[in-house]
């Protein structure tokens, strides 16, 4: 188990725990954006904060394994299926809001029943 | 040639299923042809085999047809066997049979059911055959619980009326406490001798000597025997049979006074060697039936409808032919049977007559004056009451002496009971006979109306008188210069696989002087019903108001039924409810039925708390479960 102290110089150092700390806590507060939030183009961006942050994880795990094409390669898919996703997730909210008025994910519930 | 056996009960099987299959499109007559003369068929196969015996190995004719039932060491073939005794009673199940069904043809002509009442006619020849030639236990049974069914059906025929389905139903449930113990019975004597088939039975019990206390073989006897209590209408389970009566008058005759109600005698001669054993069991069979004779006499003194007074004027003559299987007197009990087959028959049909005469009125106290009006019943009628009273050269006074003879050497007491049932039944057949036939007509209407029954009712009438009157060649008794001829011949019967002789009940006593004091005293018990009742109800009346207590607690038929109501059926609805209450309800309704329903819909309602379809529960959910993956295959 690495001492505690020897974490932090590693982070505050410029290793890789930092970026993965860092991608840790874009994912979390994109998954708290998800989950707390009622609007839907709120939780939207939300979702596409946990991608970036993988995003961000495989960059850097990419860079400390000495520039490795396949986490590169990994990282433009995602940007390139989260931009088709976005478009598609965009559609579907505008889709709601002309049916319900709302963009509230809460009211969106038909399926309850 | 002895394959053919199985003919004998098909026959009328054959008419069953055809009559009830196209019984109401073929029409009335054509269902009278099929019904009757399937069954005459059936009897002369049966009198073609019954003169084969002469000639048959071992005086039996045994087939094996194929093996039926094979579980571990229970081994039951399909298999009949035509003996002397099974052969005898063949013949009055068809010959009887076959005139009833000739009388029903008159009887029913307008009846709906027509065709329905044929078929379970038929049928129940069908099933008291099966009883009868059956060669095992099992099929024995068969039988006997088909005969159960037929009597079911045909008390309930007017199934419309309440009184009539509720005295199906009573039989049945009677019969069913009987029948428990005639499956206990067998279970027992599997038990002991490792079959059902009777003559291996029959074969292992004869190298046994007669148990000294209380075996196994004294169980088995005793709860065969209350299985013969419920089918033939013994105390305790005599109830039924008066209320039998609410079927047609044909079927009153053929099954609930000649042949189904007789199915314990027959079952007990067919196991005689086995009973012989048992010396416990015969002592109760002979006190069980002697009071039954008393008992239902005394009941049948004033019942007012004709039928019921026949009706527990059977329960008694059936009680006459235990007490003389208990005393010992296997052949005598079957005579008995034999001659009380004809003229009880001859009775039930002499008084359907006179009910359709008078327009189903059943009522003795509205009839009188009918012999000028009926003069074929009449005499018919005449012939069997002189039967069933025992009158001196009759049948009924050669089975019924020998039955009070041997009850003489078994103990005086029951002898006594006996002669006081014989009295009874002395004046109750003459106050039945005095009442519908003597004196002035009590019902002016109805008498005017009255005319004689069509030619096919009257035919069985002549054939069954005939046949009372012969039946007598087959046992004089010894004490009276005969030979008591039914014995020898039923011997191999009553005696298979006997080896070691039992030694035969000494003939001591009195028998001619027995004789004459219980035919004196039940000549004289009749000559005192016909005084009474010769001039009208007035002197009978006179009489009963001396004793108003008696009178009321046997007109009330001692209130059995009600002391019952009061008790066992009250005590079997308690029951009868708290099982309903407690296993159906609770149980099976509650835990089993509904118990699964009831658990989905909580379920279902618990889980419907997570379906709040908001996107966010479910985010959490599944942020939740990737967790707990992660901690699972992380650590």
């Amino acid at each position: 188990m690495t001492p505690v102290h020897s974490f932090w110089s590693e982070v505050l150092g410029g290793g890789l725990s930092g970026y993965i700390l860092l991608a840790l806590l874009l994912f979390v507060i994109g998954l708290a954006t998800v989950l707390i939030r009622r609007s839907l183009l709120v939780q939207f961006m939300g979702v596409e904060l946990m991608l970036n942050a993988a995003n961000v994880a495989l960059l850097a795990f990419a860079r400390f394994r000495n520039g490795d094409v396949r986490a590169t390669t990994f990282y433009l898919f995602i940007i390139a299926v989260a931009a088709c996703e976005a478009a598609v997730g965009l559609a579907l909210i505008v889709g709601l809001y002309r049916h319900r008025q709302t963009t509230d994910s809460d009211r969106a519930d038909a399926l309850r029943q | 040639m002895p394959k053919l056996l199985a003919l004998i009960p098909l026959l009328p099987l054959l008419g069953f299923v055809s009559i009830g299959l196209f019984g109401r499109k073929a029409g009335k007559p054509a269902v009278s042809c099929v019904a009757v003369g399937l069954v005459v068929l059936s009897f002369v196969l049966s009198a073609a085999a019954f003169r084969g015996l002469a000639d048959a190995p071992g005086g039996r004719i045994a087939v094996e047809y194929a093996e039926w039932l094979s579980v571990g060491d229970l081994k039951v073939p399909f298999g009949l066997v035509f003996d002397p005794l099974s052969g005898l009673m063949a013949l009055v199940v068809t010959g009887i049979g076959a005139l009833i069904h000739l009388y029903s043809v008159g009887y029913m002509a307008h009846e709906e059911g027509y065709a329905r009442y044929f078929a379970y006619l038929n049928l129940f020849v069908f099933f008291m055959l099966t009883l009868v030639l059956g060669s095992s236990l099992p099929l024995l049974f068969v039988g006997w619980e088909g005969v159960g069914l037929c009597s079911y059906l045909l008390i309930g025929y007017y199934f419309e009326t309440e009184v009539a389905s509720a005295a199906g139903l009573k039989a049945f449930l009677a019969n069913r406490v009987g029948d428990l113990g005639m499956t206990i019975g067998m279970m027992a004597l599997f038990a002991a001798f490792g079959t059902l088939t009777i003559s291996d039975i029959l074969a292992q019990a004869g190298r046994l000597s007669p148990e000294a206390g209380f075996g196994v073989l004294t169980f088995a006897t005793l709860m065969l025997f209350l299985g013969a209590t419920g089918k033939s209408a013994q105390i305790p389970l005599y109830v039924w049979l008066p209320d039998a009566m609410a079927g047609p008058t044909p079927v009153s005759a053929l099954i609930h006074a000649a042949t189904m109600v007789t199915a314990g005698i027959f079952m007990i001669c067919r196991l005689a060697p086995l009973f012989q054993l048992a010396p416990i069991t015969l002592t109760v069979v002979a006190w069980v039936g002697g009071a039954t004779a008393l008992f239902a006499a005394t009941i049948g003194l004033l019942q007012r409808d004709i039928k019921k007074v026949l009706a527990y004027s059977t329960v008694s003559q059936l009680g006459y032919m235990f007490l003389g299987l208990g005393a010992g007197g296997f052949a005598a009990g079957f005579f008995h049977l034999f001659t009380h087959a004809w003229f009880k028959a001859l009775l039930f049909l002499g008084a359907g007559s006179i009910i359709m005469a008078m327009h189903h009125e059943q009522d003795l106290f509205r009839m009188g004056g009918l012999k000028n009006k009926l003069p074929v019943t009449f005499w018919t009628m005449a012939i069997a009451t002189l039967c069933i009273i025992g009158f001196p050269g009759t049948s009924g006074f050669a089975s019924k002496d020998e039955i009070l003879y041997l009850a003489y050497l078994k103990s005086p007491a029951l002898w006594a009971m006996g002669v006081a049932g014989a009295c009874c039944t002395a004046f109750y057949m003459a106050r039945l006979f005095t009442l519908a036939f003597l004196g002035e007509p009590r019902d002016a209407h109805a008498f005017e109306q009255a005319q004689e029954s069509p030619r096919t009712m009257l035919l069985p009438l002549a054939a069954l008188a005939a046949g009372a009157l012969l039946a007598v060649f087959l046992g004089w008794p010894a004490a009276f210069g005969g030979s008591f001829r039914i014995e020898h011949f039923l011997e191999p019967a009553l005696a298979f696989g006997r080896t070691n002789a039992l030694q035969a009940p000494p003939h001591e006593g009195h028998p001619v002087l027995l004789a004459v004091i219980s035919t004196a005293l039940a000549l004289g018990f009749a000559a005192f019903g016909y005084a009474t009742y010769r001039n009208g109800l007035g002197a009978a009346e006179a009489r009963a108001a001396r004793f108003p207590g008696l009178h009321r607690l046997v007109l009330a038929k001692y209130y059995v039924d009600e002391a019952l109501e009061a008790t066992l059926y009250a005590f079997v609805r308690w029951l009868g409810n708290l099982m309903w209450k407690l296993f159906d309800v609770i149980l099976i309704d509650g835990l089993g039925v509904n118990g699964p329903g009831v658990m989905t819909a909580i379920a279902g309602d618990f889980t419907a708390l997570f379906q709040t379809g908001r996107v966010r529960n479910y985010a959490l959910g599944m942020t939740l479960g990737v967790l707990a993956l992660l901690f699972i295959f992380l650590t």
